[in-house]
């Protein structure tokens, strides 16, 4: 058992890491928010999408689905291929977890596994325990929901020039995660510039339109990761370590 | 504007599939992974989750391609940099914010 002293401060490294990714998601949702209230749905639909979902493509998609009066069933298929990233985070997550994870923890806590709080966890050296695991997912998950609400409620009312320069806040913290481990391994540059070709190919070359963007997304990145693990495939990790991460 | 009893259907249903393709996964499979190139992989997918998220709809978040060029640029030198995560995603925002007076 961890002592509650071991969980606070396990907690708090995870509020820690988890803020820059909540204050990223603020912006990004704000305009989800925005585009929901365009599309005819109130506030409280807004808020509600994103307090139960936590996911952007997922949600964009959904809302073109409402806005639409699409059938049901083609909602779910179209959740469930957008949402197949989360499954192989969840495997890939599922490898690296402390003893300390038991069932209802692990039931509870994949209710937040989003792109960045998975990267975030996995970059991490120890194995994850639930009090960091809940401290990471609050930021990430107050900043969406408020986010979505504050963008649904005001969104007309901020000068454009502001909205618009905050749209790229979560993608600047993309590139903060992504180019120091790219400098120091350049297995891992492989992987970043494969997946960026590969996904502008995808999202410029109107052949490939039929794909829905968090389709295209994922495919790009498993076609990037196995070209990485074909060409430089890991040395195996000592005895008692996870995974090998960096 | 449409009502809450339309779009509940349509919530439900989108977080009933999204949480099940997060929680069943996460929960269940409890094997340790010994497959190296499976190893690899895993290890490989976040950067390129990342990097397929961020190009190239980074150009396209600003509503300008060149305000957006502004701010790629600035979160690129600042990231090589190693500056913490919210300066660099703030840097750019403000990167962004103050060229869109002058590019249009």
């Amino acid at each position: 058992m961890a002592s509650s002293r071991e969980k606070r401060l396990s907690f708090s490294a995870g509020l820690r890491d988890g803020l820059p990714i909540g204050l990223g998601y603020f912006p990004v949702s704000f305009g989800f928010g925005i585009l929901a209230l365009s599309g005819g749905v109130p506030a409280l639909g807004a808020f509600l999408i994103s307090a139960l979902n936590l996911t952007s493509a997922g949600q964009v998609a959904g809302l073109s689905f409402i806005t639409a009066a699409g059938a049901l069933t083609e909602l779910a298929l179209s959740q469930l291929i957008i949402n197949l990233r989360y499954s192989l985070m969840g495997i890939s997550l599922s490898q690296r977890l402390s003893p300390r994870f038991t069932l209802p923890h692990r039931l509870l806590a994949s209710a937040f596994i989003t792109d960045e709080v998975y990267a975030v966890a996995s970059s991490r050296r120890e194995p994850l325990e639930p009090a960091y695991w809940y401290g990471l997912a609050c930021p990430p998950y107050l900043g969406w929901t408020a986010g979505t609400l504050a963008g649904a409620l005001a969104g007309d009312l901020l000068p454009a020039s502001l909205t618009s320069a905050l749209g790229i806040a979560i993608y600047g913290m993309f590139l903060a995660m992504l180019l120091p481990p790219a400098r120091e391994d350049r297995a891992v540059l492989f992987t970043v510039l494969c997946a960026a070709i590969l996904s502008s190919a995808v999202s410029l070359i109107p052949v490939f339109s039929f794909l829905a963007s968090g389709l295209g997304v994922i495919l790009c990145a498993v076609l990037a990761a196995a070209a990485a693990a074909l060409c430089f495939p890991r040395a195996k990790t000592p005895e008692g370590e996870e995974a090998g991460r960096a | 504007m449409l009502e809450l009893s339309f779009i509940l259907p349509y919530v439900l249903v989108m977080a009933g599939v999204t949480y099940l393709s997060r929680a069943l996964p996460f929960s269940f499979f409890r094997k340790k992974i010994k497959n190296r190139f499976l190893l690899s992989f895993l290890y490989y997918l976040p950067y390129a989750v990342l990097s397929a998220l961020t190009f190239p709809f980074i150009f396209s978040s600003t509503g300008s391609t060149a305000t957006a060029l502004v701010g790629t640029a600035a979160a690129l030198l600042l990231a090589y940099l190693k500056m913490p995560l919210l300066v660099v995603a703030l840097a750019s925002s403000a990167a962004v914010f103050l060229s869109s007076f002058f590019l249009a």
